[in-house]
């Protein structure tokens, strides 16, 4: 009985081997076009995820990553006693988590007001025009926000005479947050839309004549036609949007940022940054990185079983 | 009865009060998004001594002079950032369209026996990866620092498109592809004869997306391009102009002067540099709009 078991393992292997063999052959070119994508992974992310060991040695350049001594544990523990652990876990989550609060409903909205514009050519200007400033690179962004919100810029010029305030708000760190979320809305609520859209567009509108029927009013049917109807898509959109609370993008955070503003502004990424390239500690920003990595990794595997459970469609 | 129709009037009115606010709401959120960039090409277009006269809203240039387009067009910087960036917007995104065609036509077959283990290797980029500073050592270990190729080879190749690709390659019938089997077609002239004539709106969209991404990258040429500025791509001069505020003497390498009226003028040009780096990619946009929003919509399904 135990002999034949492992006879047929070692059959099975056997003709697992060959199979794959045949397969090969048979699927050459197939292996062949694969063989750049997996040849630039291999380099451009599975060597950087072996570069990871250097958050548990100190990195010496002139020893490499082999020779560079063990150290274990050090760096992140310099980095959890750190005052920039704090502070840096807090903005970041603090940033995403208003850009969530408030970004997210700003498309929603939107787009159930687009779809109710009767008048096609309108509609499709409104859309072209809302849609344009997801097309303004990063730098220019931060540039219009900066030259808005310094000391003499227009928008600084009318929330400083309505609001009493003083100085720029830009170089002001109570007020970092508020206009990184508000510019985020600005550039993102139009394009945001276009998937809210589609899925309003697919809401058969024998719902809508049946509500009508039973005397829903505009209000009535945007409220229990056109909502529910969402429903599915923006569950999908919020849990993937908790996955990524951790891998708020840095460019434009980066960009706004002095160290006037760092008590709000400094977020895990561009702390990293500054440790890795400004201070050359590798290590110690491998470190941080690899906390972020690790904490994001475990917000996208949840938000995907979320997803799965509540809508029955997964990332994977 | 009388009540019955009274209501009705009342949601009719309702209705229509709904149906002009939400117009006018419209109208306000077109204002909204525009008039940052109309204040932009107004101020860039004013004269610089009348502009610094002026606060608050604008609605019209104060004044009206070219000068601030004239040091933008005669800056050096400017058109090597342009030439650079249009060098690597072409030459990036077709290395990244190649690789990507061949890997969404890869995957997209449903046949080999390794997929399963080949889907996880290539999902599992997208989720972990080594961070900035593993990724610059690997890019320096490999000499690609300090030339062109850092700007093109280590972001060139994005999964996510990639599977949006897939996503559109699949939709091609598998029928077309047996009988070009038995006329004893491979792979390669299965895609080029089948896949990629059938899939024109999706490849204008995969390119669209890498070209977009292309042209507003700065982050390789601020930690890879340390030593050659001369190689800097667009957005890396504007970050030095306009968010870094650096000295435009060096910038522009043209004699703006140190009085006030040469501070005002510095305003001037950086409005007309937003405006010069900015504008071609918005005139361009709305022909490729429907596109762009193909791309988000197959990205947006389960991938």
């Amino acid at each position: 009985m135990k002999a034949a078991k492992v006879n047929n393992g070692r059959l099975e292997r056997e003709k697992f081997s060959v199979r794959l063999k045949r397969d090969f052959r048979s699927n050459k070119y197939i292996y062949i076009m694969l063989l750049p994508v997996v040849v630039y992974l291999l380099i451009f992310s599975y060597a950087p995820m072996y570069g990871i060991v250097i958050a548990f040695k100190n990195y010496k350049p002139r020893l490499g990553i082999l020779e560079s001594p063990w150290v274990g544990m050090k760096y992140f523990k310099e980095f959890t006693s750190s005052m920039y652990f704090g502070r840096t876990l807090k903005n970041t989550l603090a940033l995403s988590g208003l850009n969530l609060l408030f970004g997210f409903m700003a498309p929603i909205i939107f787009a159930v007001l687009l779809n109710e514009i009767r008048n096609m050519r309108f509609k499709k200007l409104v859309q072209t025009i809302t849609y344009l400033p997801h097309f303004i690179t990063t730098v220019i962004i931060a540039s219009l926000i900066l030259v808005f919100t310094n000391s003499d810029g227009f928008i600084t010029q009318i929330v400083n005479g309505i609001t009493g305030h003083t100085g720029s708000l830009i170089g002001d760190k109570n007020c970092f947050r508020a206009i990184y979320v508000i510019s985020d809305i600005w550039q993102g609520f139009g394009w945001g839309s276009i998937v809210y859209l589609a899925t309003i567009a697919g809401i058969s509108p024998e719902l809508y004549e049946a509500a009508r029927i039973d005397g829903a009013n505009k209000f009535r049917q945007i409220w229990h036609v056109t909502l529910p109807g969402m429903r599915p898509t923006i569950v999908t959109m919020f849990i993937l949007a908790m996955g990524g609370l951790m891998s708020i993008g840095w460019e434009k955070a980066f960009l706004l940022q002095t160290p006037l503003t760092y008590e709000t502004s400094d977020i895990i990424s561009t702390f990293v940054y500054r440790k890795g390239f400004e201070d050359a500690n590798y290590s110690y920003s491998t470190a941080v990185g690899l906390f972020n990595s690790v904490i994001n990794l475990i917000l996208v595997t949840t938000a995907n079983r979320l997803s799965r459970k509540f809508n029955e469609t997964s990332l994977w | 009865m009388k009540e019955e129709n009274d209501k009705r009037m009342i949601i009719g009115t309702g209705e229509k009060i709904f149906l002009v606010v939400n117009n006018l709401i419209m109208v306000f959120l077109m204002v909204i998004t525009l008039y940052p960039l109309l204040y932009v090409l107004f101020c860039s277009l004013s004269d610089p001594v009348e502009l610094g006269k002026v606060s608050g809203l604008m609605i019209r240039p104060a004044g009206f002079s070219l000068r601030g387009y004239k040091a933008v067009l005669d800056s050096d910087n400017i058109w090597t950032g342009f030439r650079n960036t249009i060098f690597y917007v072409i030459v990036g995104t077709s290395c990244s369209m190649a690789i990507t065609i061949v890997g969404a036509y890869a995957i997209a077959k449903k046949n080999f026996m390794l997929k399963k283990p080949v889907m996880l290797f290539i999902i599992f980029t997208m989720y972990f990866g080594g961070g900035m500073i593993p990724t610059f050592l690997v890019v320096q270990g490999l000499h690609l620092t300090n030339t062109v190729w850092a700007m093109i080879v280590p972001g060139m190749l994005s999964v996510y498109n990639m599977i949006v690709l897939r996503t559109s390659f699949q939709s091609v019938p598998e029928s077309l592809y047996e009988s070009a089997a038995l006329d004893g077609a491979n792979d390669f002239t299965m895609l080029t004869k089948i896949t990629l004539p059938l899939s024109k709106a999706a490849l204008a969209t995969i390119t669209l997306f890498y070209a977009v991404g292309k042209w507003g990258e700065w982050y390789p040429a601020l930690v890879y391009l340390q030593k050659r500025r001369d190689l800097y791509p667009l957005q890396m001069f504007l970050r030095e102009l306009l968010v870094k505020q650096e000295d435009m003497e060096t910038l522009l390498a043209n004699n703006v002067g140190q009085d006030a009226e040469a501070y005002l003028l510095k305003e001037i040009i950086k409005y007309a540099t937003i405006i010069v780096t900015t504008v071609p990619i918005l005139v361009v946009y709305p022909f490729l709009q429907k596109y762009f929003v193909k791309g988000v919509l197959v990205g947006s399904v389960k991938g």
